[in-house]
């Protein structure tokens, strides 16, 4: 593993941020639209319901932290379609680039994208909204963590399907977390889903951090247990993606798709 | 023809060993079992027909493509076991692969370079940004140079990390004819210069007779002749090098024969 190449996608990335509004501006446009719209509906929320509760770390601490999960599969998505859209396979791969410095130039692109996001989160949710991340203790940075995880675990595994399907498949991957976020219990606890959603709900590590974080503003205190799972799921998603991008990476070369993505031979 | 050279133990050290290479899509056969050498400072053509199996052949030496059977060493590295070793020795530049174009020449010239861990990089961009004319689109995006200039800025990325094999696929194809000589002549020279080899491949039967040490006819995925690309005509009872190319193309038979 030589860092200097994987340091040479991140700085890729970095020359087409600096010279594209188009890609700067997503980075916290969505992000910040999301969090003035669910915070406005939270400020609304609270002024029906019992004095005392609040729903801003409930809802809109549970939009931060999906986001930032969304951001952090977006951010490695983005930097590889890159190279689908510039038709690029060819130059990249044939190259002493290895695929473990490659995704690690992804994941590593992801991080500051993802963080510039991060920031415009924080800085509005409690800035403009009141959410104060005191209220969830230490335990936030364990949240992120798994949810980074998953991000990352989610960003390979749409970046070996597009690389399987071509192209065209970049459609497949946009919806990714809309399908994930009805089992992921987002905005409600697992124990309103139906029994066959709960069973899917449960192998998901984002699940495990929102049953944690409801259970924080609930009683103070998440399970360490219920964090674990969640980061040992993160983990292992993770290695499974990366086989399956190694897996999909080594049929393209069998096949020759990488010399001629963009035929998408795949029927 | 230069000769392969020889290590101080007597054994023969090219640039690149293909041996049996073998290409199978199904029943389809694109490369039929090839073996040949490219020595240091030996410029080999690799011509044939379209489908002939030539980028195929580059596309597996590049490891963007597997091979069904054969080996493939890069100054004896094997490609299938130690990849990243081997293709740190080899660049390409083809036709069909421009660089990205929303980056600017100097951009992309850093990314490969990084990439393939040159150094000083910042002197050996400014070095290949004058000697490929390029100095003035240096700022430039890729996407809006012309096909000239984007051949150019792809030769420069291939020559970056001062490769021991170079694989050049059509590198001339749409140069203008000074601009193709000019070319040649640098890459000529650098072969001269180095210790590297090259393997070229081009339609341009001028352009290979006065380039190339050796070629290599590649016809249905098979070696059909090799030699030296200003006697074989002759050898062959042809007047030149392209109508000696057009029977290999159009009846190999006749020339099995």
């Amino acid at each position: 593993m030589r860092w200097k190449r994987a340091l040479a996608i991140v700085l890729r990335q970095m020359y087409l941020l600096r010279a594209s509004p188009a890609r700067v501006v997503p980075l916290f446009a969505w992000v910040g639209i999301d969090i003035v719209l669910w915070g406005f509906i939270t400020k609304y929320l609270n002024t029906i319901v019992t004095r005392g509760f609040s729903f801003v770390p409930t809802i809109l601490g549970a939009v931060l932290l999906w986001d930032f999960m969304v951001r952090v599969m977006q951010g490695i998505t983005t930097a590889f379609f890159e190279d689908v859209w510039t038709r690029n396979f060819l130059n990249v791969f044939a190259t002493p680039l290895s695929i473990t410095e490659y995704i690690s130039g992804l994941v590593l692109s992801s991080v500051i994208t993802s963080s510039i996001g991060l920031i415009i989160m924080l800085l509005l949710s409690t800035g403009v909204f009141g959410l104060s991340f005191f209220a969830y203790g230490i335990v936030m940075g364990a949240f992120l963590l798994v949810l980074f995880l998953f991000g990352i675990a989610l960003g390979i595994f749409a970046a070996a399907v597009v690389l399987r399907l071509g192209p065209a498949a970049e459609w497949f991957i946009w919806p990714i977390p809309a399908l994930l976020s009805p089992f992921a219990g987002v905005f409600y606890p697992l124990s309103t889903l139906p029994a066959w959603m709960r069973g899917i709900a449960i192998s998901l590590p984002a699940s495990h951090v929102f049953e944690g974080m409801r259970a924080v503003v609930a009683s103070g205190a998440a399970s360490s247990a219920e964090l674990l799972r969640g980061l040992g799921l993160a983990l292992l998603y993770i290695a499974l993606a990366m086989w399956f991008f190694v897996k999909i990476y080594s049929i393209a070369v069998r096949d020759g798709l990488i010399a001629r993505y963009s035929a998408e031979s795949v029927t | 023809m230069r000769l392969p050279a020889h290590c101080d133990d007597g054994e023969v050290s090219n640039v690149l060993s293909v041996v049996n290479l073998e290409k199978r899509y199904g029943d389809t056969v694109a490369v039929g079992g090839i073996s040949f050498e490219v020595a240091p400072k030996e410029i080999v053509g690799l011509l044939g027909p379209n489908g002939a199996g030539k980028t195929t052949t580059i596309n597996m030496i590049l490891g963007v493509l597997q091979p069904t059977a054969g080996t493939i060493q890069i100054e004896g590295i094997d490609t299938s076991r130690q990849r990243s070793q081997a293709l740190e020795r080899t660049n390409f530049a083809a036709v069909y692969a421009p660089l990205p174009g929303n980056l600017t020449v100097r951009q992309n010239l850093r990314f490969f370079g990084m990439i393939y861990g040159v150094k000083p990089l910042s002197e050996r961009i400014a070095d290949l940004l004058e000697q490929f004319d390029l100095r003035r689109f240096a700022d430039t995006k890729c996407g809006v140079l012309s096909s000239g200039e984007q051949t150019r800025v792809c030769l420069a990325k291939a020559m970056l990390n001062r490769p021991q094999l170079l694989l050049l696929d059509e590198p001339t194809a749409s140069l203008d004819p000074a601009t193709a000589r000019e070319i040649r002549a640098k890459i000529r020279d650098s072969a001269q210069d180095g210790t590297g080899g090259v393997l070229w491949t081009s339609h341009n039967m001028y352009e290979v007779e006065d380039v190339c040490d050796r070629v290599l006819f590649l016809s249905h995925g098979k070696i059909f002749l090799e030699g030296d690309p200003k006697r074989l005509p002759s050898e062959y009872g042809k007047s030149s090098l392209e109508e000696l190319f057009i029977t290999v193309a159009r009846e190999p038979l006749t020339i099995q024969d």
